[in-house]
């Protein structure tokens, strides 16, 4: 249990997507004007990676791993399938990402207009993805642990859009040097988010 | 077609296909594509060159693929196809680097496979290749994978020279002998946040030589 905390608060604060990684920074930059949209944005991904960083371990674990099609019997033992990871994973992302953007505009046409064009993006997120890969990279060893990762990690990312957005939000009625305005200065706020959020480095649980 | 076939290989139209996404139409800069996994990556300028030269390549190359099938596929699952053809040109890259260059590989780790998301394939795809012929697609790939390479590798040399102070691994400020004058490496330009910081600034200098690019308040 320890542990699955320990995973959880390290996806979130340490490891986070955006502050660390550079993870989904193109959807960040493009949703993050204002905090409604980000909001909505954020819970896309959060549900997205709790659907697909568990669907990916199982399929990397039971699939594509050496040895992992041993189930099917001798002659399976030593298939040794990873190097197709990259297109297994991406489908599978593209496959969830689809039936969300399907439920969500049944269910909330308001949030699926307000999303617009983003939420087919989402498959194209680089949060998603990254986060299968670092699953694969970081080998969990139980499906917990990758569903806690995968949860943690789309709460981070979402911390970190609605925290930019409230900003830029703020930041409509100062005054920023012309140049910078917009994307430049978005930039250099996120690196100093990043330093902020690197107080956490330290933190051992 | 006749007449497409006469206009030469290099003609001036095409070299501005190549050169527009260096500077003003630059991926990073101004169309804010493709900087996922384009940061992580510029601590050390070696490994900032391979991904540079990776995402040119795959750019490229399924640009031109796509370009080529533009006619044969449905509009429905474009996206589908665009994402196969990528991931097979990434599976290429990752098992190429993991066979001749088997240490950079190590350090790109996931971003090697975080080039399928990359948003210049994708955004590329849909803006250019989709509606036009092959081979200025492959040279838009070419420009844009060039594009999104300059950006990274100012980065990366500005980042390696003034935080560990070297340049691709060779001591250059130790040789200058500016450590004996009380020079420090300034160790936050490795930590991930100057990164940012880094094309922050890039960004307010280009748009300040190039007003045009002014976002409008």
């Amino acid at each position: 249990m320890e542990h699955l905390l320990n995973i959880f608060i390290k996806s979130i604060f340490i490891d986070n997507m955006i502050f660390a990684f550079f993870l989904g920074m193109c959807s960040y930059l493009a949703v993050s004007k204002t905090v409604k949209t980000s909001v909505g944005l954020g819970i896309a991904v959060i549900f997205v990676l709790l659907i697909t960083v568990p669907v990916n371990f199982l399929v990397e674990n039971y699939v594509l791993k050496a040895g992992a099609l041993a189930w099917l019997g001798e002659g399976f033992a030593d298939v040794d399938l990873s190097f197709l990871s990259f297109m297994v994973f991406i489908a599978v992302i593209a496959a969830i990402v689809q039936l969300v953007e399907m439920v969500v505009e049944k269910y909330s046409p308001a949030l699926y207009n307000s999303l617009g064009i983003f939420l087919p993006l989402i498959a194209v997120n680089c949060a998603i993805l990254g986060a299968a890969l670092f699953m694969q990279e970081r080998e969990y060893q139980t499906i917990a642990e990758a569903t806690v990762f995968g949860v943690g990690s789309g709460i981070g990312w979402m911390l970190a859009i609605v925290s930019i957005a409230a900003i830029r939000e703020k930041l409509k009625y100062s005054n920023v040097p012309a140049p910078l305005r917009g994307l430049g200065i978005t930039f250099i706020l996120t690196g100093l988010m990043a330093i902020a959020f690197m107080g956490f480095m330290g933190i051992k649980l | 077609m006749s007449n497409q076939e006469k206009e030469p290989m290099f003609s001036a139209k095409i070299r501005k296909i190549f050169t527009t996404p260096l500077g003003k139409e630059n991926p990073i800069t101004v169309q804010v594509l493709g900087i996922c996994s384009a940061l992580a990556v510029t601590v050390k300028l070696k490994p900032a060159l391979v991904m540079a030269l990776s995402v040119t390549i795959v750019t490229a190359v399924s640009n031109f693929v796509i370009a080529a099938l533009r006619d044969y596929i449905p509009d429905r699952i474009r996206i589908i196809v665009q994402l196969v053809v990528i991931a097979t040109m990434v599976i290429l890259v990752d098992q190429f680097l993991k066979a001749y260059a088997f240490d950079v590989s190590k350090q790109l780790s996931v971003f090697v496979g975080l080039i399928i998301t990359n948003c210049i394939l994708m955004g590329r795809l849909e803006a250019f290749a989709m509606a036009n012929k092959p081979w200025p697609s492959f040279v838009d790939g070419l420009g844009n994978g060039a594009g999104y390479g300059i950006i990274l590798i100012i980065v990366a040399f500005l980042r390696e020279l003034l935080g560990s102070g070297t340049v691709f691994g060779y001591p250059v400020m130790q040789k200058l002998g500016v450590y004996s004058l009380g020079y420090e490496n300034n160790g936050m330009m490795i930590l991930p946040p100057m990164a940012l910081i880094v094309v922050g600034m890039i960004i307010w200098f280009q748009r300040s030589r190039n007003e045009s690019l002014i976002e409008k308040k």
